[in-house]
């Protein structure tokens, strides 16, 4: 049996969005900008797709731009955002736990000229609002903050938030994990990124919510596509997979990936020795994530014997990263570095089955034990 | 995650199916070492006939990633039964040919086998030394 628990990186496209952009590849492949009605047909899909996506957050079509994913819409916000307004303003306000789009962006833009605060998390995750309301000068053009976090599934409290940034500056979140997953809405961010392939969408297509009135430098020039801010040929096979995806979602999914969660963590934590929860417990962890530490274990060791069972799931460990270190979000939640190399992740889908489940907790203790007995850390 | 992506058939072999792996009970010698790239750890556990110097039984014991399992077997597989002389001329690329190649970034991890063994040869002499 192939059990695929690796959601949070990316998720199978469902089979009725497949069948959705079919058609825009071989027959109604028209460009959307063109004059005549081949155009005019994929102008209005392009539209109709904007639409849905709009409503989903509770947006104006006029606010939502489309994107190649959720690194391009992050990296438009903040440079977008940065470029506005530097050198007049030159602050940017981000987290310790962001994805490696919003990280490594304002990294960059550090040479660029930028003052960035990485604001400091809990040992769950959470931000410290107060540091956050600290941070916040006359200088700061935004905050970037990640909504739902793709490895270890806090949930910001955004709407709390919200109240502190609103009318002083910017507020961007990073969606991509947290949408359609749990509550978001427009009335508590100034722009949002949302992308396609993690909620089986389509990989390559994304949407960079922006507040109307807010100005931002585009990111990609060209031919004036997306009203002169995104340029580019639209992907309209691609948006039209996203729209169906959205459209698809629903509650009754999200509350049983939540009890597969739930059933996974505690089952873990019982049956299995030294193991520890990274992240929240309840309602404010993202619906398909489970982060457990096994301590004297390294992950990718713990990894690659349960692919060798078919069962995929990923690490945070240093051994499997490029830079051979261990993951920045479980340093930032102060785990230490054996405890980070000691972690596996675990993300659901909707397809996720009780019976994958069992048969992923059957083989996880006896896996567990072995590599136990071959760990020097185990007296 | 692609974590068996990028290993040959016979490191993951190595790594799924050690033979090696584990403790010798009252050994000749233990070399500990940690791996200050990536912050693994492996110990090294050594029988040793005093008469010819020749490796009788070699074990080990990692905290590590699938490279650094399938290369220490490899390494401990080379090691039995070579004098002391012998096990220390084993090199990374003697271990490194014989798993079929290891990605580039996971060389390090063959080197942690080879200071290991290393040690623990070094603590079999010093022991030998003091002991007599
Ligand atoms: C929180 C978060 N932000 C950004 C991204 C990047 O999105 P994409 O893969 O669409 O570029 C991802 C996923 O990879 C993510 O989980
Ligand atoms: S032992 Fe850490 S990368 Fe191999």
């Amino acid at each position: 049996m192939k059990v695929y628990l690796d959601n949070a990186a990316t998720t199978k496209v469902d089979e009725k969005v497949v069948k959705e952009m079919l058609p825009y590849f071989a027959e109604q492949y028209g460009n959307a900008s063109s004059m005549h009605i081949e155009g005019n047909n994929a102008k209005n899909a392009l539209e109709k797709a904007r639409k849905i996506i709009a409503n989903s957050l509770g947006a104006k079509t006029s606010e939502i731009y489309f994107t190649s994913g959720g690194t391009e819409s992050n990296n438009w916000a903040i440079k977008g955002l940065f470029w506005q307004h530097y050198p007049k303003k030159d602050h940017i306000i981000t987290t310790k736990v962001e994805h490696d789009a919003t990280l490594k962006t304002c990294k960059w833009l550090e040479s660029q000229g930028a003052k960035v605060t990485y604001l400091d998390v809990d040992k769950e995750g959470f931000i410290d609002l107060k540091q956050l309301e600290n941070s916040i000068t006359s200088k700061t053009i935004l905050v970037s903050i990640i909504h739902g976090n793709n490895e270890i599934g806090t949930i910001q409290d955004v709407e709390a938030i919200y109240k502190i940034t609103k009318g002083k500056t910017l507020l961007h979140l990073d969606a991509c994990q947290s949408y359609t997953k749990t509550e978001l809405s427009v009335k508590y961010a100034d722009l949002i990124t949302i992308n396609s392939h993690k909620i089986y969408g389509p990989k390559g297509v994304g949407a960079l919510y922006i507040k109307d009135g807010i100005e931002i430098v585009p990111l990609i020039h060209g031919g004036g596509h997306e009203k002169g801010k995104r340029s580019g040929t639209e992907n309209i096979p691609g948006v039209i997979g996203f729209a169906k995806a959205v459209e698809m979602a629903n509650k009754k999914e999200v509350k049983k990936m939540q009890e597969l969660r739930d059933y996974i963590i505690k089952n873990i934590l019982e049956n299995i020795k030294n193991t520890k929860l990274n992240g929240p417990v309840g309602d404010k962890r993202l619906t398909n994530n489970v982060n457990i530490s096994f301590n004297d274990i390294e992950g990718e060791a713990l990894g690659g014997y349960l692919e060798n069972k078919d069962i995929y799931v990923s690490t945070g460990s240093a051994c499997m990263s490029n830079t051979l270190k261990s993951s920045h979000v479980l340093q930032a939640i102060k785990l230490n570095p054996l405890q980070a190399n000691s972690s596996i992740r675990i993300s659901l889908s909707k397809y996720t089955t009780q019976k994958e489940v069992d048969y992923f907790l059957e083989k996880l203790p006896e896996i567990v034990t072995k590599l136990r007995r071959l760990s020097p850390l185990v007296k | 995650m692609p974590s068996n992506k990028g290993y040959s058939k016979k490191l993951l072999r190595n790594f799924l199916n050690p033979k090696n792996f584990g403790e010798i009970k009252n050994p000749d010698a233990v070399g500990k070492v940690g791996n200050p790239t990536c912050g693994d750890i492996m110990w090294m556990y050594l029988k040793i006939d005093p008469k010819t110097e020749k490796i009788k039984d070699i074990k080990f014991k990692t905290y590590g990633c699938a490279a650094a399992i399938a290369s220490t077997e490899q390494l401990t597989i080379i090691a039995k039964g070579k004098t002391l002389k012998e096990a220390e001329k084993i090199t990374m690329k003697d271990v490194a040919s014989a798993l079929e190649g290891l990605p580039q970034i996971k060389l390090h991890c063959s080197t942690m086998a080879i200071q290991a063994l290393k040690k623990s040869i070094e603590e079999y002499r010093k022991k030998k030394k003091n002991g007599k």
